[in-house]
């Protein structure tokens, strides 16, 4: 437990530590590789392609592993059903990403810099966070 | 906006993507941050206190501290936000919203999810990626300055 814990705080901050060497902390920089029809910046095509590569091998060699090496078994998702949550899901996620350039990780990795504009995003998508646990069909699911 | 090497970018995405890979090697578990900070304020399995719990709180905590290491040891970045509050707040809203309704955001679905070539994670992304860019386009290009 303690190990598993000490190897989150080291992979977050490799993660946190990359969010900000790739400039993924400026949201401007995300906005402009989302903007096709402008000045196209490729800056998150580079991190994603980069971030791809040891990802991708890690679950080529998880092919081998019975259980990962610090847990009993392996916790990954294994649902391959696309239904309405999903799309409508990423689609809001996607408007909301699109009018400011923050998602969920750049904003973790940017409350370091105490700046008011992330914490205020901060507050709001936990809000929207727990909003989603009000929905009917979520709270059926829970219940049952 | 200060023009940027693709190394750095490169470089960013590969400790990104290390990191994940460790973290499924070692702890089994995808590093998505949605589940994570969702899990961290006690919005999965009715808020008790799991192990689960206190890793995601120990992977968050490390990401502002891997951060801020970077900011002070590698290079101080450029942060330009320039949308409203009213923005700041309905984006945040729907980012949040979204992301739990869709299961998982840019580091779930994006990194970890397209490097196992999941089919709920490559609609996921696709979905997002070109809303987001439409989304853009309304707000810079039709409607120009409106918002």
């Amino acid at each position: 437990m303690l190990n598993r814990t000490l190897l989150a705080v080291f992979c977050g901050i490799l993660f946190g530590a990359g969010i900000a060497v790739s400039d993924m902390l400026n949201p401007a920089r995300v906005l402009a590789f989302l903007d096709v029809a402008g000045a196209w910046d490729p800056t998150l095509a580079f991190v994603m392609g980069g971030a791809l590569i040891p990802s991708a091998a890690s679950y080529l060699i998880k092919k081998r592993m019975a259980a990962p090496i610090l847990d009993k078994r392996f916790h990954v998702p294994t649902n391959r059903t696309i239904d309405t949550p999903l799309v409508a899901g990423g689609a809001i996620f996607g408007v909301g990403w699109g009018l400011v350039g923050l998602c969920p990780g750049p904003v973790v990795a940017a409350l370091v810099t105490l700046k008011w504009e992330i914490i205020v995003f901060a507050i709001a998508m936990i809000v929207g966070m727990a909003a989603y646990g009000y929905l009917p069909q979520r709270r059926a699911k829970v219940a049952a | 906006m200060n023009e940027l090497h693709f190394l750095w970018p490169l470089a960013g995405g590969l400790l990104i993507g290390l990191s994940a890979a460790l973290y499924l090697l070692f702890a089994g578990r995808i590093a998505g941050i949605t589940g994570m900070t969702a899990t961290v304020v006690g919005l999965v399995d009715g808020g008790s206190w799991s192990p689960a719990r206190t890793q995601a709180l120990g992977f968050l905590g490390g990401a502002v501290l891997g951060a801020g290491l970077a900011i002070a040891f590698v290079r101080e970045p450029e942060i330009i936000i320039t949308p409203s509050l009213g923005l700041l707040v309905l984006g945040g809203l729907l980012v949040g919203f979204g992301t739990r309704l869709g299961s998982g955001c840019t580091s779930g679905h994006g990194v970890c999810g397209l490097a196992r070539l999941s089919p709920r994670s490559i609609v996921a992304t696709i979905t997002f990626m070109v809303v987001a860019a439409l989304t853009v386009f309304v707000v810079r290009h039709v409607l120009q300055g409106v918002v």
